[in-house]
């Protein structure tokens, strides 16, 4: 039994049944601290809709970007509400109090939360749901609750049987319960098993809306220029020549740049390239990534801020059997979603209205308010598909967002302010560079007694709203997630981590996985040198360090069974292992490669173990996992920005490589059984293929690649 | 200019150097077909033309000429397309934005190559990037596919 501590039932004209409530909980676990009470909720604020056609409707408090959220809570609601599963609907919530993450006071989607932070509130909504309509024909039988049972979309008595959408309005009139029973997961008849996808009709046929696809009568198209370097301001412009172009309505300055406003996106494109712009480029024009790297590398030498230190580590270091020193590096990162980052702004009186693909409408709403002088909830978010999001449409800053009501205000029509994808690859809020300094030594017996890790990259939180609650003591936890929680340092007596966070002028972000993106592959690859100096196999020596954590030994040991470990691999191949743990979830791979004759390395398999708590959607962990590889895997084989003269280098896929499909292994997922706390699931593929693959190229060539992208020759 | 899409001759009013991607979404209407990189790296925009595979975003309106437009709106009117169901049964997509030029790309191999191996598929395939790395659904759905197809 669980209580509703807020509930409210709203009347809708001709909805039928509308349920809207807002339950605050697990809030304490959370960074950024429990939730603001909510206020009374809006109209039309619901999670769900019953239509007298029958249909049921479920509105997201989440953002569908391919991670399967669109199917997951409906589902979580049908499997209490005992719905027929083909009358089900998915759609956005508009931006409201009500639908604020229930961990983190605001509404988004990112962190790999969206399943588990949901769990009982939306099998709460599907459970009120049911004892309300059961209630109702109760009422209208004139006969007892206890006597009713609910099927498939019915209330059923006997002979008797109606339709939920024949009992939404009596539903409707009803006082609500104040606790309803969830069922244990031994009941479920829908949870837990493979459930397709409810996106899949829309997304196949064209019809699916992303943000970029929005169209009404009079909307423009904007690109707008930017500095071509980061912190560059504008000096002038002259638009003679853009205005010439057929189709270009209008060139306005905006605070990002200058904005080319067209009746279509091909003119408002070739009008930009007419465009004249003069820039003070500012004090990183000088900058490059080799000097970049340099700086990094001198400041892994010195001891930064420190995040975690026990026993004396260089005292342990120095009477040491035998001692390893190496320096990981990873570049900077764009997301690269397929579908190119936009925004469409409407103003008309005090109402504003902005369509745009987003992981964070709460922020959106505020920062559009901000520029057009309205209140917030004067500004109407519709979140449309995510053409991908991987953390980049979770901006702080509402860049996209701001940008789009910028041109929008100074134009004085509507817009759709898009991003081509050059601007999308030079346009900042990318993955940082990292570079990784590790001293780890072994005792006599091959154990490894001291770990001295030196971070050196750039905080994706300062100067963020995040900051005062995510930064402590100088520590950006997202820079050395991974490391101070390994289970394998757990187990190291002398260890200390410490950060450094340059401050460049490179906007940077989250990027799928966040830290772990690049703690995983410095931690693994390190503890699988330290394997290798030891002279033992390294699956034995990581079990012998996870001893005290029975989950990842499990973990570890299920994805080393389905791959063979310890036999045999095809002739010209080899297996590496890792194993990380990040987002709740617990994930080991073992990948299987081979080099070719000009040295380009081919993953051929991946074997996957995963322990996310209890499964929702094997079907949707299976994906998540197959897709979190992919996208690691580019990073590792392929992605990388530079920089010279201040301007990053890549421009499109062409040289910015992310994965293709003929360099797609073959993923096996095995879901390890647990009854461990719910995870997420969208994240913890991707952090630990590069080591494993890193580890694997060791195996089979003897060269340690520290460095990613991996280039071998 | 006119254009024969989806089966539908449209008269088109667009400068000619204009490509066939933006008349289709912005002229047109047709917005199953995706806008990704511009300079044919990705494959979003990928239409047929009598029956071929072509990238939208690098065709000029003024090179379509008489050849039959379709876009994945025309693929099939309810998505019963052999290809569309494979997609479907498959549990393909998640985002969902790369789908229907990977849809369109596997409908003109499965015309030219009625069975495609692995090694046919990541060939015929390898133009259409995936962020969400459905990748290996892809290639389940695309052997689906033939098998439907075949009447499998």
């Amino acid at each position: 039994m669980r209580a509703i501590s807020r509930r409210e039932l709203l009347a809708a004209s001709g909805t039928g049944l509308v349920i809207a409530f807002v339950i605050p909980g697990r809030a304490e676990a959370f960074l950024a601290g429990p939730p603001k009470k909510a206020k009374p909720l809006p109209e039309p604020n619901a999670f769900l809709r019953i239509g007298t056609d029958e249909t049921v409707t479920v509105l997201l408090a989440h953002s569908e970007m391919g991670q399967g959220i669109w199917t997951t809570l409906p589902f979580l609601v049908a499997e209490e509400l005992g719905c027929d599963p083909s009358k089900i609907r998915a759609e956005h919530a508009p931006a409201a109090p009500a639908y604020v993450h229930t961990g983190f006071g605001v509404q988004m989607t990112g962190g790999s939360t969206s399943t588990w932070s949901e769990y009982e509130r939306y099998r709460t909504v599907g459970a009120l749901a049911r004892e309300l309509l059961v209630r109702a024909a109760a009422e209208e039988w004139k006969t007892n609750v206890a006597k009713l049972r609910v099927e498939n979309g019915y209330v059923i008595n006997g002979t008797h049987r109606a339709s939920f959408g024949q009992l939404a309005e009596r539903a409707r009139a009803l006082p609500t319960p104040t606790k309803v029973t969830l069922k244990p997961p031994e009941k479920w008849t829908l949870l837990g098993k493979p459930i397709r996808r409810l996106d899949t009709p829309e997304k196949i046929t064209g019809r699916a809306v992303f943000g970029i696809d929005v169209h009404f009568p009079g909307m423009r198209t904007a690109l707008v220029a930017r500095s071509p370097v980061f912190g560059g301001t504008l000096r002038s412009f002259d638009a003679s020549e853009a205005r010439k172009v057929a189709g270009v309505e209008n060139v306005v300055q905006v605070p990002s740049g200058v904005a080319v406003i067209a009746s279509n996106a091909w003119s408002a494109r070739l009008g930009r390239q007419a465009l004249r712009t003069d820039w003070d480029l500012g004090p990183f024009a000088g900058m490059d990534t080799e000097k970049m790297r340099a700086e990094a590398l001198a400041q892994s030498l010195t001891d930064g801020a420190v995040a975690l230190s026990k026993g004396n580590v260089e005292t342990a270091l120095g009477k040491s059997a035998k001692r390893l020193e190496a320096d990981y590096e990873v570049p900077y990162l764009a997301h690269a979603p397929m579908e190119p980052l936009n925004a469409t702004v409407k103003v008309e009186g005090d109402r504003c209205d902005v369509w745009l693909g987003t992981q964070f409408q709460t922020m959106d709403q505020q920062v559009v308010a901000q520029v057009m002088g309205l209140k917030p909830e004067q500004v109407n978010i519709h979140t449309t598909f995510l053409g991908g999001g991987f953390g980049r449409r979770a901006t702080p800053t509402s860049d996209f967002a701001r940008e789009a009501a910028e041109v929008a205000k100074a134009a004085k029509v509507p817009v759709k302010v898009m991003w081509t994808r050059d601007d999308d690859i030079r346009g900042g809020y990318y993955r940082p560079a990292y570079h990784h300094r590790i001293e780890a030594a072994l005792d006599g017996k091959g154990h490894p007694v001291a770990w001295k890790h030196t971070v050196v990259g750039q905080s994706i939180l300062a100067g963020t709203p995040f900051e005062p609650m995510m930064v402590k003591n100088g520590i950006d936890e997202t820079s050395i997630e991974g490391i101070v929680d390994s289970p394998y340092l757990a187990k190291v007596a002398a260890r200390k981590v410490t950060l450094h966070s340059p401050k460049r002028p490179i906007p940077v972000l989250w990027w799928r996985s966040v830290g772990n993106s690049h703690t995983a592959f410095a931690v693994e690859s390190m503890v699988d040198e330290l394997a290798h100096a030891a002279g033992k196999d390294p699956l034995a020596f990581r079990l012998e360090l996870l001893k005290g954590s029975p989950r990842h030994a499990k973990v570890l040991q299920t994805a080393a069974e389905h791959a063979g470990w310890g036999r045999a691999p095809p002739p010209g191949h080899a297996r590496g292992l890792a194993l990380h743990e990040s987002f709740g979830s617990i994930v080991a791979q073992v990948a299987e490669v081979s080099v070719e004759p000009e040295g380009d390395i081919r993953v051929h398999r991946v074997v996957c173990a995963v322990d996310c708590g209890q499964p929702i959607n094997p079907l949707g962990i299976e994906a998540q996992i197959q897709g979190g590889i992919a996208f690691g895997l580019g990073a590792a084989l392929h992605s990388k920005l530079t920089f010279a003269e201040g301007r990053v280098e890549q421009s499109n896929f062409h040289d910015y490589q992310v994965l293709r499909i003929d360099e797609m292994p073959t993923v096996d997922v095995h879901i390890v059984k647990s009854h461990a706390k719910m995870g997420g699931i969208g994240e913890p593929g991707t952090p630990p293929i590069a080591p494993a693959v890193g580890n694997a190229v060791f195996a089979l060539t003897g060269t340690r690649l520290r460095t990613l992208p991996f280039r071998l020759t | 200019m006119k254009l024969v899409v989806n089966g539908q001759e449209r008269e088109v009013d667009a400068p000619p150097d204009m490509p066939l991607l933006w008349v289709l979404r912005d002229v047109l209407g047709y917005t199953g077909t995706k806008f990704g990189c511009g300079m044919a790296q990705c494959g979003a925009c990928t239409v047929h033309l009598d029956g071929k595979a072509v990238r939208a975003c690098v065709t000029p309106v003024s090179a379509v000429g008489a050849r039959a437009v379709t876009t994945i709106e025309g693929l099939s009117s309810d998505g019963s397309h052999p290809v569309q169901r494979a997609w479907a049964e498959v549990d393909v997509v998640q985002c969902g934005y790369c789908q229907p030029g990977q849809i369109m790309a596997c409908a003109a191999l499965l015309t030219a190559n009625p069975k495609p191996t692995d090694a046919d598929i990541d060939a015929a395939l390898s133009g259409n990037l995936c962020r969400c790395g459905a990748y290996q659904r892809i290639r389940a759905a695309v052997h689906r596919a033939a098998e439907l197809k075949g009447g499998a």
